[in-house]
């Protein structure tokens, strides 16, 4: 699609009402796994589900606050969003000239995106739903033990300024989903549910379910790492954050 | 004791010795014990905290009331220059390894506010030592990025103390640099001194060995198995050698509040020609006299305290040598006056040492004959040996050199350009500024004691390697080097 279609789209759909073309979803094949790699008898079950392929970009987010202007920087009530949501946007109806319209959104409260996945129809998925499809790596539907992709992900939680990057410019994981690492974290609906004090050593005692993992960590055991550290992000965020490294994308249930 | 004074010849002496000491003992307790609760100080007036970075220390308390203190420190995660031509991803507490020093006194209430740069990924906290509560602060200041947080603490417990980041995966926060010192002086200062300095050891496990230019990432598995690459003073090598290194004075008294980060290794500390006068044991109240090399456990501190009264370069290390003089822990206190030779006089004499009081002999044998050279290759092989036994240490394996303190003898433009002064300098050793592949180094190289032959050997082996110029140094050339002297 290019600039200018966009653009003319942009301007198009408040007329229409909000009819944005929604992202590609694919199928997660749903099964058990341990989100926590260590704590073997935790084992959690994943129903089938679809996923969006990307996270919602720059773009997609113009057009959905266009369409509702209760979510515009300017009027969005406080409660549902601090003072850096959308802070890097000039105004309610552009995102600027530094930043690319195919970037993932950041910056975006937990509110604001599950108004957003409301509006496709759509939700945002649940930890548990987004850890197991981000074990996956290229080639396997889990890779907890690999320590090459194990390896890959601790090495983009260092990178700076990873999400002034396209989506889709990561990797494709073995389900088809782009991006699960090495470009922004994501919100998920529940990210509130681990209660991480912030204090990790008395973590250990207080969250033994999950984290009874860490007191054995040896020495192959990456994984407990790159996940320690998305763990500790969702307990030290509030609905209403928004945050530079912090975007979003939509999943959605499977009727049956 | 006191049985067996009672029994010496001069036991009423000793007696009368004893109860005195014994009531001048007393009189210290009542002094230690006439301090007041330190929860019950109360504060007069609010200042804004001054923060330093590394090496430079913020002003003593001297003799102000205690007071309310604000602190405002920035996380930030970027990246620096860990040696020459190797950059790491440090995560700091105020933009520098160690994080920014902060001064207080005891009973001062510390508003303290931990801001978490927008551009950070993660979220971190801080654990300070100095603060009596749960996780050290650690569970009030959990922040996410962009956000900030405040919570206040009562300093009760003079001494210096370490902080650090705890959040999980706390090792790699540490390993990254995000650790620092808080001192809280007691009422009245500290004593007075000419000089103070801050300086902090931490290890750092990279994924190249050390020395391997270009960006490094963090290497988990090495940090798990204790294995440094890095282990460096005020986070990186270098930090204080050379231009950066620390100076003072002939007769000056010089304190340094020295911290050890870790995450995993234990600091002995040392400076090189000098001792402690004073030594504030793991930074807290007792105080230890006349101590060369001190203990630093990780996440502890010392305070040590002398008096410079010989001038010259005097090299701090982590006595745990190889850590020295391979992975970095080494820094630089430059001393400046007039030399006292009656403190130390330099070389005096050399001559020759014959424990048999033998006659006259006209060159010092260190060792046995060794076998002559037949042809290049045999000189090159033993060269080698030569090198491994007395350039190895300082120069490396591969004539890298350890950067800022050791110059490179591999692709050496100050070695390729004159082989006359290359010889020279093993004989007669090298003592100050030089300039090696655009980088100044400011360091000693001793003389060494080789014969002309062994010199044209071992030189002869560096020209031919590393994409050296491959100059062929004869017996010759030393000896008319040697007999120009």
């Amino acid at each position: 699609m290019n600039k200018i279609g966009i653009i003319l789209m942009a301007f198009l759909f408040p007329l229409f009402g909000w009819t944005q073309r929604p992202t590609e979803v694919k199928k997660i094949a749903g099964g058990y796994f341990v989100p926590l790699y260590g704590s073997n008898d935790k084992e959690v079950y994943v129903d089938d589900f679809l996923l969006d392929v990307f996270p919602v970009t720059q773009q997609q987010f113009l057009e959905f606050v266009t369409a509702h202007p209760n979510w515009r920087k300017s009027q969005v009530v406080r409660l549902f969003a601090d003072q850096n949501y959308l802070s890097t946007w000039p105004s309610d109806s552009s995102f600027g000239e530094l930043i690319e319209m195919q970037w993932p959104v950041t910056n975006v409260s937990w509110y604001a995106a599950k108004e957003y996945c409301a509006c496709q129809g759509k939700r945002l998925p649940a930890m548990d739903e987004w850890e197991y499809a981000a074990m996956a790596s290229a080639t396997e539907k889990n890779a907890q033990r690999d320590s090459v992709f194990n390896h890959m992900i601790i090495e983009g939680y260092e990178r700076p300024k990873t999400y002034k990057n396209e989506v889709g410019t990561t990797y494709k994981n073995f389900w088809g989903i782009y991006d699960m690492h090495g470009l922004v974290w994501e919100w998920v609906s529940d990210f509130n549910s681990v209660l991480i004090s912030g204090e990790s050593r008395q973590d250990v005692d207080v969250e033994r379910n999950l984290f009874c993992g860490s007191a054995s960590i040896n020495a192959s055991n990456l994984m407990d790492y790159a996940a320690f550290m998305r763990y500790a992000l969702r307990g030290s965020v509030k609905a209403n954050y928004s945050i530079q490294n912090l975007g979003f994308r939509c999943a959605k249930s499977i009727e049956k | 004791m006191i049985s067996l004074q009672m029994f010496a010849p001069n036991s009423l002496l000793y007696v009368f010795i004893f109860l005195f000491t014994l009531t001048s003992c007393k009189n210290d307790q009542n002094n230690v014990t006439a301090a007041v609760d330190s929860t019950t100080i109360t504060v007069q007036g609010e200042m804004e905290a001054e923060l330093t970075s590394p090496p430079h220390v913020p002003a003593p308390v001297g003799d102000r009331p205690a007071k309310k203190i604000n602190v405002e420190l920035e996380i930030l995660e970027k990246e620096g220059e860990m040696a020459d031509g190797v950059t790491y991803m440090y995560w700091t507490f105020g933009g520098s390894v160690p994080g920014s020093f902060i001064r207080t006194r005891v009973g001062d209430e510390v508003t303290f506010t931990l801001n978490n740069h927008p551009e950070n990924k993660l979220p971190h906290n801080i654990d300070l030592h100095a603060v009596t509560g749960p996780g050290g602060g650690a569970t009030s200041s959990f922040v996410a990025p962009g956000h900030g947080v405040t919570f206040s603490f009562k300093t009760l417990n003079p001494g210096l103390y370490v902080y650090h980041c705890a959040t999980a995966p706390v090792g790699m926060h540490i390993a990254n640099g995000m650790y620092g010192l808080i001192l809280v002086e007691p009422a009245g200062g500290l004593s007075k001194v000419d000089k103070e300095y801050y300086i902090m050891q931490g290890d750092f496990y990279t994924e190249g060995e050390i020395g391997q230019p270009g960006f490094q990432a963090f290497d988990m598995q090495k940090a798990i198995d204790e294995d440094a690459d890095y282990v460096v003073f005020n986070g990186k090598v270098g930090a204080l050698t050379g231009d950066q290194a620390i100076t003072a004075n002939l007769g000056e008294t010089v304190r340094l509040f020295v911290g050890n980060g870790g995450p995993n290794l234990v600091s002995s500390f040392h400076v090189i020609g000098e001792i402690f006068d004073r030594v504030h044991i793991e930074g807290g109240t007792a105080i230890n006299k006349d101590v060369q090399t001190t203990l630093i456990p990780a996440g502890g501190a010392a305070i040590v305290e002398f008096k410079v009264e010989v001038p010259g370069t005097f090299i701090l290390v982590d006595h745990s040598i190889f850590r020295a003089f391979n992975k970095g822990a080494l820094a630089m206190l430059k001393v400046e006056g007039a030399e006292d030779l009656a403190v130390y006089s330099g070389k005096q004499i050399e001559g020759i040492y014959n424990p048999e009081g033998g006659g006259v002999q006209s060159m010092p044998r260190i060792s046995p004959a060794r076998p002559k050279a037949a042809n290049l290759k045999e000189k090159l092989v033993l060269g080698q040996q030569i090198y491994s036994q007395t350039c190895f240490a300082c120069h490396q394996a591969q004539g890298q050199g350890i950067p800022n303190a050791f110059p490179p003898l591999a692709k050496s433009d100050y070695l390729n350009a004159d082989v006359n002064r290359a010889i020279d300098i093993v004989l007669h050793g090298k003592t100050g500024e030089i300039t090696v592949n655009g980088q100044t180094y400011n360091s000693v190289m001793t003389a060494q004691v080789l014969t002309d032959e062994e010199v044209a050997n071992v030189l002869t082996y560096i020209y031919h390697n590393w994409e050296n110029n491959k100059t062929e140094v004869t017996e010759t050339m030393v000896a008319a080097a040697r007999n120009s002297h």
